[in-house]
């Protein structure tokens, strides 16, 4: 199982899906129409380590976060 | 040292507390910027969010790059509301010279606008408003967009 976390403005539970990399999750994010606009914008940490394709393997219990545009200070 | 305090900043105990800790230890500066919510747009003030796991992770990689250079990094950053003419945010670079405390401070505060996961909303007419047009994507952002459809 793995973790689908949606931080600052997204507004969305956690999810918990079975899938075993990145690819799976584009697939099922992008029909998620709460999600779907956001995805252009967001970045992704695997485990907290941010992460810039698509094939990064899942293994159970990671954790997926989903990072908007940031705006600190 | 990364420390994260609810509502604004106490910047004259901050500022002194890390000049004392670093007081003996033989840094020729100590280059601090301290960042004040200004009044513009009809805004209360500004609130934030923040994730701290990747925050972390993201200021040990800069604790490590100005350790390569003899130097350090200090930061403080609220979480929730902070009102007009309070401070959200100070960060600070010790070094042994001044030359590598002004480059880094000013590399670090430009990375931390553009990577470090904290998000800003407004505070006006009783709302919270996510600042969307004044934030940026992180690089590498838009990954879930593409892929096999």
């Amino acid at each position: 199982m793995i973790i689908v976390e949606f931080l600052g403005p997204i507004h969305k539970p956690d999810l918990e899906l079975e899938i075993s990399n990145l690819n799976e999750l584009a697939k099922v994010l992008q029909e998620d129409a709460e999600v779907s606009e956001w995805l252009e914008s967001c970045a992704v940490a695997v485990n907290n380590d941010l992460v810039c394709t698509l094939d990064t393997p899942l293994k159970n219990g990671d954790k997926v976060s989903l990072l908007p545009p940031v705006c600190g200070g | 040292m990364l420390s994260i305090y609810n509502g604004s900043l106490d910047v004259p105990k901050i500022l002194k507390d890390w000049y004392e800790e670093e007081a003996r230890s033989n840094y020729g500066a100590y280059i601090p910027f301290v960042g004040t919510v200004r009044s513009e747009d009809g805004i209360d003030g500004l609130s934030f969010d923040i994730y701290e796991p990747i925050l972390e992770t993201w200021f040990k990689n800069w604790q490590e790059k100005a350790l390569q250079k003899g130097a350090i990094v200090k930061m403080a950053h609220s979480r929730g509301d902070v009102m007009l003419h309070e401070s959200s945010y100070i960060a600070a670079v010790f070094s042994p010279k001044r030359r590598v405390a002004l480059e880094l401070i000013d590399e670090f505060v430009e990375d931390f606008k553009a990577s470090a996961p904290i998000w800003k909303y407004d505070l006006k007419d009783g709302g919270r408003l996510y600042a969307k047009e004044r934030s940026t994507a992180i690089k590498g952002s838009g990954l879930l967009a593409k892929g096999e459809k």
